[in-house]
């Protein structure tokens, strides 16, 4: 219990006093999960969409499979992604490995499955609505897909945060790739699991919060800028 | 407010760039928990304008790391597992830099009655006797492989052992974090048990025996097996480790008023 | 000078659904002029048989020719939904949406839908969602939005069903000036009286098939069958 107080003291501290090494840690968590953000999304959004327009045979298989990959524990993906970069690997020429770079793309092969599932849901609900109308006025498969990506926006949203907040809290394949070197690939999440290590509970705690606070702050941010809940708009 | 935001995005990606000359140096937990390097890494980028960048695993993962180059050397604690790595064609060569010691932490009540042991071997034979809870890494690290060494030389086979040894497969914190909540026996290296910082009811109960001694090697990565490995770096860095700057440093680092290293580099 | 669209020949057209037949076989030629009206008691087929016209329903058997190429025909026509689907944006994005299909420019599609909007009535909503629409406005943006392109063809599947008095009259101003205007109408009604106001040929359609077809003051005057009969005096015709 005392760990606990202690920890959100330490955690009120280190904000206050802007204390150099959270602050760089902080923002390397924040660039590392944001990119990997980006990318996944670029990637799952518009695949969501066409798995939701287009029929296939191999559809309920591919869906079915891309669930299931949500289920994916994050560390096996990180040792992969090691096997691959590591110097001996096919990959290792590139020199990607105890990089960001290397942290950015496991992360996104974790949340990629999870982003198009949740948004592959919600855009076949809205396609199950529009399917008269769009094909009624001739809309090309691109135009649909952007007609849903665009409607359904929200939705959209909301399956990007869930991305977000299972990439910010991840801590198994980025120690695996990254290596949680100090100055270079430590961030949040792993400097945690360094204190944690050490015995040191209250300084864990207290990144522990940093990072809860920092998570609250960018989805409030998010839904600031997306105007949610204000008058007439869902 | 968007232009803002991808100022500060890219802003963000752009800062990456470094200057001075850096090696990646896998070293053991037991190594860093210790905090000697947070002393040595400040002083030799000031000597040498290097940036070591420090990868902190168990012994197993650094010597899997210098087997295929991810790395440009390795500081570990295991002498056969480090004779294996250079039979395998890995390493150029062993330096050795300092040692510290294994001690034995245990709780205060001390039911196996360790602290009268005479040596280290009776020690681990009256937990036996006792089954006495006890925690072990079970992580073939270097602290791992000594300690199932030293059950061998008490005539001990840790393989047949009832539920009272627990092998946790963790690291040198993780597994001590363990004992504390379990109050059990446990074998620690003595500048991890100083620097640890939940240690509860344990206390440390016995050490000083010659055979808990724990040597640390330098190992560089063969530039032969992986030519983008920097071993002029890994040079630069093992004369800097073997110096008479490094002897000082090392010998003069104390926690608590105790000292945790001796250097023993043969300069 | 633009190819014409009809006539429509449809030949032994059919529409079958886990194994029950919904429309067909019908044999059907359809000319370029005026307004058709479809009517028939619930579950004859009437919405299939609209679909199936205009294409978004598959058909199981039978052919349907166009006097144009079939992508030619797919340009050309609109359709009205029973219950109109709204997108979620706003209404004049909703009506802008079919000319931003053929790539007319976003700030030209919005003015010509604003204007579209002033003609029903939801000038002054123009940025409203539209899913907070009521059921008649709702209509009238469909059909706002349906019309918006100039089609040749409009079909409509019971265009006033669920409105009041007021929201009809205005949906049927706005399909009389349509139809003043060369735009050829296909559509089906329960309301008898709907039916005499706009029908210029009237299609009786029962269990799937066309029972009648002739012109609207004929049919009115004197239908044919007795079930057109029966069906006309309010009967449940089965």
């Amino acid at each position: 219990m005392a760990d606990l107080l202690d920890g959100m003291l330490r955690a009120f501290w280190l904000v206050v006093t802007l204390d150099s090494d959270l602050v760089e840690i902080t923002l390397r968590s924040l660039r590392v999960t944001l990119t990997a953000l980006a990318v996944a999304s670029a990637i799952a959004l518009p695949f969501a969409a066409l798995l939701a327009v287009r029929r296939f045979r191999m559809r309920r298989i591919t869906i079915a499979v891309l669930n299931a990959l949500m289920g994916l524990p994050p560390v096996v993906v990180g040792l992969i992604v090691y096997v691959f970069l590591s110097r001996s690997g096919p990959l290792g020429v590139m020199g990607l490995l105890f990089t960001p770079t290397a942290m950015i793309i496991a992360q996104v092969i974790i949340i990629v499955p999870l982003v198009a599932s949740i948004a592959h849901q919600s855009l076949r609900e809205l396609w199950s609505d529009y399917h008269d109308l769009l094909i009624s006025m001739n809309a090309s498969q691109g135009q649909r897909i952007k007609a849903l990506l665009w409607d359904g926006r929200r939705a959209l949203l909301t399956a990007a945060l869930a991305g977000f907040g299972r990439a910010i809290g991840e801590v198994g394949a980025i120690m695996v790739v990254g290596g949680n070197i100090d100055h270079a690939t430590r961030v949040l999440t792993t400097a945690i699991a360094l204190e944690t290590g050490k015995g040191d509970f209250a300084m864990a705690l207290g990144l522990g919060f940093v990072l809860i606070a920092m998570a609250i702050t960018v989805n409030l941010a998010i839904h600031w800028l997306g105007h949610t809940e204000s008058e007439g708009r869902w | 407010m968007k232009q803002l935001l991808l100022g500060t995005i890219t802003g963000l990606l752009l800062t990456g760039a470094a200057w001075a000359d850096e090696m990646k140096l896998a070293v053991t937990t037991s190594f860093h928990n210790s905090g000697l390097a947070e002393i040595l890494l400040p002083e030799i980028k000031a000597d040498l304008d290097l940036d070591v960048q420090l990868l902190v695993v168990g012994t197993g993962q650094a010597i899997r790391l210098g087997e295929a180059g991810d790395v440009d050397a390795i500081l570990v604690h295991s002498q056969k597992a480090e004779e294996k790595f250079l039979a395998g064609g890995n390493g150029t060569h062993r330096r050795e830099i300092m040692y510290n010691d294994f001690v034995f932490i245990g709780p205060k009540s001390d039911v196996a009655g360790v602290a009268a042991a005479k040596d280290a071997a009776s020690a681990l034979q009256l937990i036996a006797e006792a089954s006495a809870p006890f925690v072990s890494r079970g992580d073939d690290s270097g602290t791992h492989k000594k300690e199932l060494s030293l059950w061998a030389a008490a005539g001990l086979d840790a393989a047949g052992f009832d539920s009272w040894y627990r092998a946790v497969g963790a690291g040198m914190g993780a597994a001590l974090n363990t004992a504390s909540g379990m109050e059990a026996y446990i074998m620690a290296d003595r500048a991890s048990w100083l620097n640890f910082g939940n240690k509860g009811n344990l206390e440390l109960l016995f050490a000083g025996d010659p055979v808990l001694f724990n040597q640390y090697a330098y190992l560089p990565v063969n530039p032969e097996k992986h030519s983008h490995a920097k071993n002029d770096l890994a040079m630069k860095l093992e004369a800097w480790l073997t110096s008479d700057r490094a002897k000082e440093l090392i010998n003069a680092y104390k926690i608590n008023g105790e000292t945790l290293f001796v250097f023993n580099a043969k300069q | 000078m633009k190819t014409a669209l009809f006539p429509l020949v449809a030949k032994q057209a059919m529409v079958r659904r886990r194994g029950k037949v919904l429309v067909g076989p019908i044999d059907l030629t359809l000319e370029g002029r005026g307004t058709t009206v479809v009517i028939g008691p619930n579950g004859a087929g009437k919405t299939t048989l609209l679909k199936m016209l205009h294409g978004i329903v598959r058909m199981n058997g039978g052919a349907l020719e166009w006097a144009c190429s079939r992508e030619e025909a797919q340009r050309r026509q609109a359709f009205v939904f029973q219950t109109p689907i709204m997108m979620r944006r706003s209404v004049v994005d909703n009506i802008a949406y079919p000319l931003q299909l053929i790539g007319v420019a976003r700030a030209e599609a919005r003015a010509r839908a604003a204007l579209w909007a002033e003609q029903i009535n939801l000038g002054d909503a123009l940025d409203r969602q539209a899913t907070l629409l009521s059921g008649g406005e709702r209509q009238k943006l469909a059909l706002a939005r349906a019309l918006i392109r100039e089609p040749d063809l409009l079909f409509l599947d019971e265009p006033c069903a669920s409105l009041d008095g007021r929201a009809t009259r205005e949906i049927e101003e706005i399909l009389l000036r349509a139809a003043a205007s060369g735009t050829r109408l296909i559509m089906s009604t329960h309301n008898m009286g709907q039916a005499q106001r706009l029908a210029d040929e009237i299609l009786f359609v029962l269990q799937g098939c066309i029972h009648e077809f002739s012109l609207a003051r004929e049919f009115f005057e004197g239908p044919k069958t007795t079930q057109a009969h029966a069906f006309l005096r309010g009967d449940i015709v089965e």
